[in-house]
């Protein structure tokens, strides 16, 4: 059983003062996705992103369509205790301290009321929270908001978590802290959807991207795969007189003053070297060529067919 | 189920609180009781009519602004900082919101009203040097003034579940000040003549009827109220809160949360 499944999900806003235009939030998306997977849903503002999630968390209502998780429908009250949810930059009731926000979320969850101290602290050390605990909110960053924000969605152990933009508006440390912390949700078993500009980010953390522009799904696929089509490729980079003359020795080269780019095949690498030696030019780097997420968004947002499969 | 409202309403009455929107009772109560004193100089022998009329009716419209201006937020304010996401998105029926943040609100009235009426008699009790059994009578115009902001805090939340927060507090505040007439609106209807009659029969029965729980003018002169008018008005005062609650409950269970 998928831990989320959406079949032809539709969402139609009224837009206009009499609402008679109608704008589409989403058109017709289909995917599932599978438990213990995490799931990044890739794509620019307005991509609709952000309208999936509120179908998911029941927030806004499908135009058509339907939407499971855990099998069961995304409106059923006990699909809700086994979810957790981040929205996009979160804001909480600011005149709460974590303590407090943390237990009334964990009472409206149904965590039993002698489990509610403990999973309170463990979800407050997780994020590293545990020294504001006793602080009221309004005076936390939004760095500080971002993990509160994380602990209120994992705080009574959910199976599926989602997380509407989660490094959003947080600086490099903050980043790496929360992506550890997908890794460890990762780890212990639980799916994790999440939207996310950050195509770096869904390098790392994802199994699985969707790329999704204007309201729809334009290609599904496991990042493995992704790496592996531009995998055993080397991008080599001299500098000197004569560099020109090394153009012929790979392929996608590019001159610019004294200094040429380009790249070769694996097997070939070590005659390139060879080569540039005896031209006697200076080696500037040689880098071995990764997945390119970013080719593969780029060419899915700009109306390129579809290369990544389907759901 | 009952936990989880028990759990919004509770936070919704500690926001109250640490908003310090209760503090304007202390305000009150330490007014009251300064300026007793002054009615006795301005007012020979009916101090004790003034002070009550102006006691009641300042309880009530303290009620009533705090009733609109926390009502009309209590919903959009939610939506427009997202914080209902993450409430919502739990094992929480929205109508269990709708009523939770009602019952929180409510609480909040109602202690506010009481710290208010404790105000009111220490001034009587400086004022008359001793309190009597006509001022127990006080009591009964404190119930019906916390039936009417109850039913208040409900028509604000019914507004507020479909229009803008400026535009609910004109609607409640015109339904406050036209509860206050239906008798005078009734009146007027018996003069008319064809549509116009029926219209403004209908808007007098349409509107909740505020001047029948309004007594403290007899109060003050230290009448009783009779019983049946109590239970009558709770009975009217309970129909009337369920009827907008569950309207409330109704647009609120059909809005999408943008």
């Amino acid at each position: 059983m998928p831990a989320i499944e959406i079949i032809g999900l539709k969402k139609k806003y009224s837009v206009g003062f009499w609402r008679k235009s109608e704008r589409w939030g989403l058109r017709g998306l289909t995917l599932s996705v599978d438990e213990g997977e995490v799931f990044g849903c890739l794509g620019p503002n307005g991509a609709g992103k952000t309208t999936t999630l509120k179908l998911l968390m029941g927030l806004i209502y499908p135009s058509a369509g339907e939407a499971r998780i855990l099998g069961m429908p995304v409106n059923d009250p006990g699909v809700k205790a086994e979810i957790g949810f981040l929205p996009e930059q979160p804001y909480f009731y600011d005149y709460l301290t974590p303590t407090e926000l943390l237990g009334y979320y964990a009472r409206l969850s149904g965590v039993p009321a002698g489990e509610i101290p403990q999973k309170l602290t463990a979800a407050l050390m997780r994020v590293g929270m545990a020294e504001t605990a006793d602080t009221q909110l309004r005076k936390f960053s939004k760095g500080m908001l971002q993990r509160v924000g994380i602990a209120q969605a994992i705080l009574h152990d959910p199976k599926v978590v989602f997380l509407d933009e989660p490094m959003s508006g947080l600086d490099p440390v903050g980043r790496h802290e929360v992506r550890e912390l997908i890794e460890q949700l990762r780890n212990e078993g639980r799916t994790i959807f999440f939207s996310t500009h950050i195509l770096s980010d869904a390098e790392t953390l994802c199994n699985r991207i969707a790329v999704m522009h204007k309201g729809e799904l334009r290609g599904v696929s496991a990042v493995s795969e992704l790496v592996a089509a531009t995998a055993g490729k080397t991008e080599i980079v001299v500098q000197g007189a004569g560099v020109d003359a090394l153009q012929t020795l790979g392929s996608d080269s590019r001159l610019v003053g004294d200094s040429l780019r380009f790249v070769v095949a694996s097997q070939q690498l070590d005659g390139a070297l060879e080569t540039i030696r005896k031209a006697n030019v200076r080696l500037i780097s040689v880098n071995p060529l990764r997945g390119n997420l970013e080719e593969y968004f780029l060419g899915q947002v700009s109306g390129d067919p579809i290369a990544g499969g389907n759901a | 189920m009952l936990s989880r409202l028990g759990y919004i309403a509770f936070n919704t009455f500690r926001e109250a609180v640490r908003d310090r929107v209760l503090y304007n009772l202390v305000f009150f109560a330490l007014l009251m009781v300064g300026s007793a004193p002054l009615f006795g100089q301005i007012s020979i022998g009916l101090e004790r009519i003034v002070l009550v009329n102006l006691g009641l009716t300042a309880i009530t419209l303290f009620g009533v602004v705090i009733a609109i201006f926390i009502g009309i937020g209590l919903v959009s304010k939610e939506i427009e900082k997202r914080t209902l996401y993450t409430v919502l998105s739990r094992p929480v029926r929205r109508w269990e919101f709708i009523c939770g943040k009602y019952l929180g609100l409510a609480c909040t009235l109602i202690v506010n009203a009481f710290f208010m009426a404790l105000g009111l008699f220490l001034a009587v009790l400086y004022v008359k040097k001793g309190l009597s059994f006509e001022d127990a009578h006080i009591l009964v115009a404190l119930y019906l003034i916390i039936l009417q902001l109850l039913v208040i805090t409900a028509i604000t939340l019914l507004f507020s579940s479909f229009s803008s927060p400026l535009l609910s507090a004109l609607f409640t505040f015109g339904v406050f000040v036209i509860g206050n007439f239906v008798d005078d609106l009734r009146g007027f209807a018996m003069l008319a003549d064809g549509v116009q009659r029926w219209v403004v029969l209908g808007l007098s029965y349409l509107v909740p009827n505020f001047g029948s729980m309004n007594v403290v003018s007899q109060v003050a002169h230290g009448e009783a109220i009779s019983a049946s008018l109590v239970g009558m008005n709770t009975l009217y005062a309970a129909l009337y809160t369920l009827a907008a609650l569950s309207g409330a409950v109704l647009i609120f269970e059909r809005r999408n949360l943008k």
